[in-house]
């Protein structure tokens, strides 16, 4: 979780980080702390408490298998999602985006398409859906939920027009790579997102794109007179996010080894959201924490799987996960 | 709508942006008015009398409902996600306390969908939490909750009273239709007629002159999240009375429907701007399309698939959104406020 909007250069005047006057410097100091590092805390606190309580929690099976196996395809996402909503936007649209890329993908593989066609292809399709999403919020100044919700409704519409909204079953060792293979005995989807979360680090800290996202989600119109493309900016901001998502919908449908346009990534946009929001990124944006999303996704998760390994429904923990947000916004509230 | 609303505290906009919101505004009525003509004079008879209106209505008082409740918290310039899983909550807490009478059940259902709207409005009015997240997460727990109740099965109402409630009408059409045409008389009467209304705008226009003004922005803000978890618990009764039952997935999205009629109406999502019975035509302008996609495949001529519901719905939401952007800047452009 590194505090990346606490660089210098553009982003520093943009994102208006004048602190409230201190009551006292400890208190401060406790609550940036909590915002900073709560998520990962956590995470830790979990983790040590599953270590000890939870049976075979502590084998490469139970934690590269089922809890980052699990965790991954949100983590992804929720990299996409941190950086639009670093923008000050948000986008709703992933669940039906990755629905639409993951029926892309598996029609054009099961059209005896070569596979590598059939994942650009996809990835291709994720990318329109970004630059729809970008050019209403951008180029025509549309609310971001507003702008998002239009895909989001037409979105799985159009997915499960692909194929009429039947299950399609994959038998693809190759295009099924990205959800069934294990190099090194580390499932893809675990690799994939460690690869994406470091490039997003990346991008995020050293380019000049990532300073941008920050200085237009910090103060828009201050970083136009700057003379930051705050539109092209935002445009890619989602462009990636689509592009992601349509990375994770392949994941799904490689994993399940099929391909359903109605239950692929539904509710998705929630999970992603709640795993930005959780790791401390203010929705309002200005700020991104890669990290902070990839531990918030994983933290999440931990805590769902924790709760049911020790006899608790799924519903209570869904209660429990719900307990667990509002309490990481009232503790960044400090700080706000 | 004849219900056009400005902010109280603005200065009245010009003529060319008044008959261009009355334009905007209008625009869902004509289109409404169009496809309903069409309809009648395609489908003939079976379309526009007897059942079809009656269960067109009966479906559609439920989005309906959540979508009045909707407009409220958005005209505040918030926002609320939870209304779908406190849908699914509201029928199930009314089936299980339908077996000591319909009323009872009725009550529990609107007052869980209340306290959960109480709980929102504390979080966003005295801890100060962005209701954007704030109800996303009560959306994920009262989902737990309701799912919770309902020992993870669909609950499942006893025959006779509680489903009463679904099947009696009133000069042909249901009862939830009713409530639901009431509600958006009401809920637009109080809008213009009453303090609390005007409230509303004004807080949605500028929450900061509001305050200044010394009104009641707190009280007011939180009864708006009160009354969206009433109605749409509301609409979770009507739901349960009219299927018998409330199954898992139960007002899954609805929130974001909800959202999308508000937005066909032609309320901005920035608050302060907005019309009740404007959202009223959302509804049954966004439901009547599935309705026309129902009977153009009775025709059998040609065969639309159900899917394209969603993608046409989609189509409709950025046809009304690019028509409102235009509105907004041409607002800005006369040096009125956007």
């Amino acid at each position: 979780m590194t505090p990346e909007a606490v660089g210098p250069l553009v982003a520093e005047p943009a994102t208006g980080t004048a602190t409230p006057v201190p009551r006292g410097a400890r208190r401060v100091q406790w609550t940036v702390w909590a915002q900073r590092y709560g998520a990962l805390a956590t995470l830790v606190v979990l983790f040590v408490y599953n270590a000890i309580a939870t049976p075979f929690f502590l084998t490469p099976q139970s934690l590269l298998f089922v809890l980052l196996r699990q965790a991954a395809p949100i983590a992804i996402v929720a990299v996409g999602m941190a950086i639009v909503i670093g923008t000050a936007g948000i986008d709703l649209s992933v669940g039906s985006v990755m629905a639409i890329a993951g029926q892309v993908g598996a029609t054009l593989v099961l059209h005896d398409q070569p596979f590598l066609l059939a994942i650009v292809a996809a990835l291709l399709v994720s990318a329109v859906c970004g630059l729809f999403n970008g050019t209403l919020v951008a180029r025509f100044g549309v609310q971001p939920i507003i702008a998002t919700l239009i895909l989001f409704i037409a979105g799985r519409g159009i997915a499960q027009l692909i194929t009429g909204g039947k299950l399609q079953t994959l038998a693809d060792p190759d295009f099924q790579w990205i959800g069934l293979a294990r190099p090194f005995g580390v499932p893809a989807q675990v690799i994939v997102a460690v690869v994406v979360a470091v490039v997003a680090w990346l991008i995020m800290r050293f380019t000049v794109f990532g300073r941008y996202v920050l200085a237009v989600g910090g103060n828009e119109t201050a970083s136009r007179l700057a003379g930051v493309p705050a539109a092209r900016v935002k445009l890619l901001a989602y462009v990636t996010s689509g592009v992601l998502a349509g990375l994770v919908g392949l994941i799904a449908v490689s994993a399940n080894s099929a391909s359903d346009a109605n239950n692929v990534g539904v509710g998705m946009e929630l999970d992603a959201i709640a795993a930005v929001a959780v790791a401390g990124t203010p929705l309002t944006g200005g700020k991104v924490t890669v990290w902070g999303a990839v531990v918030g996704a994983v933290m999440l998760k931990l805590l769902q799987n924790t709760l049911i390994a020790h006899g608790i429904t799924k519903e209570v923990a869904q209660m429990v996960e719900g307990a667990v947000i509002i309490a990481a916004l009232w503790l960044q509230r400090h700080e706000a | 709508m004849t219900t056009t609303v400005t902010t109280p505290g603005r200065t009245t906009p010009g003529r060319r942006v008044r008959a261009g919101l009355l334009l905007q505004r209008q625009g869902a009525l004509i289109a409404l008015v169009i496809l309903v003509v069409f309809g009648a004079l395609r489908y003939g008879e079976k379309f526009a009398t007897g059942f079809n209106l009656s269960s067109f209505t009966g479906d559609t008082a439920k989005y309906g409902l959540v979508a009045l409740g909707m407009t409220f918290v958005i005209m505040t310039g918030g926002i609320d996600l939870s209304v779908g899983s406190v849908v699914a909550l509201g029928g199930v807490v009314a089936i299980k306390v339908s077996d000591h009478g319909l009323l009872p059940g009725l009550l529990a259902g609107i007052a869980a969908g209340a306290a959960v709207g109480v709980l929102n409005g504390l979080l966003i009015t005295k801890l100060k939490l962005p209701p954007f997240i704030v109800t996303l997460a009560t959306l994920l727990a009262i989902r737990g909750l309701a799912l919770t109740l309902a020992g993870t099965r669909a609950a499942v109402a006893a025959p006779g009273g509680f489903q009463k409630l679904g099947n009696w009408s009133l000069l042909g059409l249901p009862v939830a239709a009713w409530a639901m045409f009431l509600a958006f008389l009401v809920g637009a009467a109080a809008l213009h007629y009453t303090p609390w209304g005007r409230q509303i705008l004004a807080i949605g226009g500028n929450v900061d002159a509001a305050k200044l003004m010394g009104l009641p922005v707190v009280r007011t803000t939180f009864s708006v999240y009160v009354l969206s978890g009433a109605l749409a618990g509301c609409a979770g009764v009507f739901l349960g009375s009219q299927n018998g039952s409330v199954d898992t997935a139960a007002g899954q999205g609805w929130e974001l429907t909800a959202i999308a009629a508000v937005v066909v109406g032609g309320t901005l999502l920035t608050g302060g701007v907005g019309s009740v019975l404007s959202t009223l035509v959302g509804v049954l302008l966004l439901q009547l399309i599935f309705n026309l996609i129902v009977f153009e495949n009775g025709k059998g001529v040609i065969n639309i698939s159900s899917f394209w519901e969603s993608v046409i719905r989609g189509a409709f939401l950025l046809v009304v959104v690019l028509l409102q952007v235009r509105l907004v800047k041409r607002r800005s452009a006369t040096g009125r406020p956007a």
